[in-house]
């Protein structure tokens, strides 16, 4: 595929109207998922299942007024919201959904993913920094503390996989793992390599993904009931919209990460029609699970966290890095 | 945990958390004075919605102060208005029918499993856990279901009369609280599977914020919070009022003496009302719920006068000097919370915030009951 202009602006509306038609929804089932595990109905009155309720809230964020506190560093306050928003809708442009359906594929994506996240943590930090307020100050810090710590093992068992497909592109890793459940990452038994530490793999991979998004039992950067509402304490309107469309879209990136690296993408689970349809099953159940663990587990202390990745997440992704390449070179 | 570095005055700054703040659950406030995360000085400010009920105690007639009692704690209101009625009727001499001690037991034993499953629920969102709470709240809703029944109101109780009560209770009430108890041992069991064995919430209730018997006996603390340190002290036990002693119950206490430690004897406390319930609903003998013979007028003898009692949150004391005439003297509600709050600025000392507020969480709050 040429990249004209075109083609760039086209693939970036779809990336965009993709990460915020699932961020408002995913709000929906999260709500609704919340209401199922407690007992209760949940958002149901606007539209057929309350189906209407996101863009309502949305109109709503944006009818507020956005409240600037005196005091505030003005331009890193207004820059912060969008800055969380920004690399989760890049990222998308370069996730391979099916054979076909990429925006544009890169042979380093996996590269690319990993240097947008990391740039999402700035804007905790900004958003902390500017509000002048001392709950937002001491939640920045201690998110931006968790995401370098959990960056580490993360990055760490992407090494592991990269190093299985030998490759850096999407694409390409998806396709190593083509075939039936077999031979994804998660149970390596007929891929290029054996190794049986794998599924151990996708679980510091996934527990990663809780850690980098923030997401309870590790949202420690906005602990309601310590620190208010954590580093978004002082944002209204479409300030904290951004925020919470953010932390959803970024859910999204981390499964579809999580989906190539280790689920075999688009390949079915018996090798049947493989497709798009197979990508967004998996993807779902993933955020499924997201949304189950935060509303059954409470949330865990900053240094119970810091110790979990320093002490035994980066030494375990660390063996296993030296056993899968032991195991290249015997297999 | 404790901060390890010496620091200068000129190096912490002061954190307010309250009088709005979710982890305070009502208008406390605390003075916060930090080192980054970690606690240097605490100070608790109290007396944002103080109502002066000791004064209108000495204003009001006795009848007429009797609703203020259940507005001091709206989570266990029925335990507070049994202490004043229990003293006012020692004083005044009222001799009380054994049906109407009964079901005065057994509606305490309820508002007090009510109570502690809010804090339940409660505690476990401090903590980061919002799903116990719903499950709390509905099992919360059929006691409170069963009082509205029976008493007429859900919350601020105005249930008992010098003397006895004000309703009787029914056939419908007897077999529902009958029906609640099992369902109730169930929902304890549910609650145990997934809160008490869950790995995070051990972590981070155990050996955080202990108390020692010395600093429980300095403040005067009780409840879970004494008995969570190794102090067997319950008044239902120690100085039994009531009927009480008919019944056969245990206190929990526990020697670890950190949150979690108060935290369980919660959960067992409620399985101990349980079995008062229990025994309450066998037991229940027949008669009259108000004295044949009582006083037009409430005009207790010169005198000073004291009963203690065991609600929710520890005990609560009444003191009551009479002149003879038609109003108190003086009356003198001692609220447990108060004593058990103060124990968090010198506790609290070198902990974490997020170690601070569990440990807030564990001495059950409720802070119109402190500032009475």
């Amino acid at each position: 595929m040429r990249l004209t202009l075109f083609n760039v602006v086209v693939a970036v509306i779809i990336a965009i109207a993709f990460a915020a038609v699932n961020a408002a929804y995913l709000v929906w089932a999260e709500r609704r998922g919340a209401a199922r595990i407690q007992r209760r109905p949940g958002p149901n009155i606007n539209g057929p299942f309350g189906l209407l309720q996101p863009p309502l809230d949305g109109i709503k964020l944006m009818a507020k007024q956005l409240t600037i506190p005196g005091g505030a560093d003005k331009i890193l306050f207004i820059a912060a919201p969008v800055l969380a928003m920004f690399p989760a809708i890049m990222s998308f442009v370069t996730i391979p959904f099916s054979e076909n359906i990429v925006a544009k594929n890169m042979n380093v994506g996996v590269l690319m993913i990993f240097a947008f996240a990391a740039l999402g943590s700035t804007s905790l930090l900004f958003a902390g920094w500017s509000s002048r307020n001392k709950y937002a100050m001491m939640a920045s810090i201690r998110a931006v503390s968790q995401t370098v710590a959990y960056e580490i093992p993360m990055l760490i068992t992407t090494i592991t996989v990269v190093m299985i497909a030998g490759s850096m592109d999407l694409m390409e890793i998806v396709h190593q793992q083509s075939g039936s459940i077999l031979s994804w990452n998660i149970f390596p038994l007929f891929g290029r390599s054996h190794n049986i530490l794998m599924p151990m793999s996708f679980l510091i991979f996934f527990t990663c993904t809780l850690a980098e998004t923030n997401r309870a039992p590790f949202d420690l950067g906005e602990a309601e009931s310590e620190l208010v509402a954590g580093f978004h304490t002082e944002y209204g309107s479409m300030g904290f919209g951004l925020f919470f469309m953010g932390e959803y879209a970024n859910i999204v990136i981390g499964s579809c990460m999580t989906t190539i690296l280790f689920l075999g993408g688009w390949g079915c689970p018996f090798g049947l029609f493989p497709g798009v349809w197979w990508f967004i099953i998996k993807l779902y159940l993933l955020i499924a699970t997201f949304i189950w663990i935060r509303w059954t587990f409470p949330r865990t202390t900053i240094y119970g966290l810091l110790n979990l990745s320093w002490k035994i997440l980066i030494p375990l992704s660390l063996f296993n890095l030296l056993f899968t390449a032991g195991l290249l070179k015997v297999f | 945990m404790s901060s390890p570095i010496q620091l200068k005055p000129d190096e912490t700054f002061i954190l307010n958390v309250g009088p709005q703040h979710p982890a305070t659950h009502g208008v406390l406030r605390v003075k916060m004075e930090m080192n980054g995360e970690y606690i240097v000085n605490a100070e608790t400010v109290i007396g944002y919605i103080h109502r002066m009920h000791e004064k209108m105690g000495e204003l009001k007639t006795y009848p007429q102060f009797l609703m203020n009692l259940s507005r001091m704690d709206y989570l266990g209101a029925l335990g507070y208005s049994h202490g004043h009625v229990l003293v006012v009727e020692k004083a005044s001499g009222i001799e009380v029918p054994e049906r109407a001690e009964y079901i005065r037991a057994i509606m305490v034993e309820l508002n007090r499993i009510a109570s502690h499953l809010f804090w339940f629920g409660a505690f476990v969102m401090d903590l980061g856990g919002f799903s116990p709470l719903m499950y709390a709240l509905q099992d919360r809703e059929h006691i409170l279901d069963m009082l509205e029944a029976v008493t007429g109101s859900r919350l601020t109780y105005c249930y008992f009369r010098y003397g006895g009560l004000y309703n009787d209770v029914d056939d419908q009430f007897v077999a529902s609280a009958r029906k609640f108890i099992p369902r109730m041992r169930k929902s304890l069991k549910k609650y145990h599977k997934l809160v008490t064995g869950n790995v995070i919430f051990r972590k981070r209730l155990e050996g955080i914020a202990p108390l020692s018997k010395e600093t429980c006996r300095k403040y005067g603390a009780s409840s879970a919070v004494a008995r969570g340190s190794g102090i067997n002290f319950d008044v239902r036990k120690n100085e039994p009022y009531s009927v009480y002693p008919e019944f056969d119950f245990d206190i929990p206490v526990y020697h670890e003496c950190d949150s979690l430690a108060r935290y369980n004897v919660r959960m067992d406390e409620i399985e101990q009302s349980l079995r008062i319930i229990e025994q309450g609903l066998d037991k229940l003998p027949g008669g009259p719920i108000m004295p044949e013979k009582k006083p037009k007028i409430i005009k207790p003898p010169e005198g000073d006068y004291y009963q203690a009692v065991e609600t929710a949150r520890g005990s609560f004391g009444v003191r009551l000097v009479s002149d003879g005439g038609k109003t108190p003297y003086r009356l003198k509600l001692r609220s447990p919370t108060y004593s058990n709050m103060h124990l968090f600025d010198e506790s609290c000392r070198g902990m974490l915030i997020m170690d601070a507020l569990a440990f807030m969480g564990s001495l059950d709050l409720v802070i119109p009951e402190i500032d009475r």
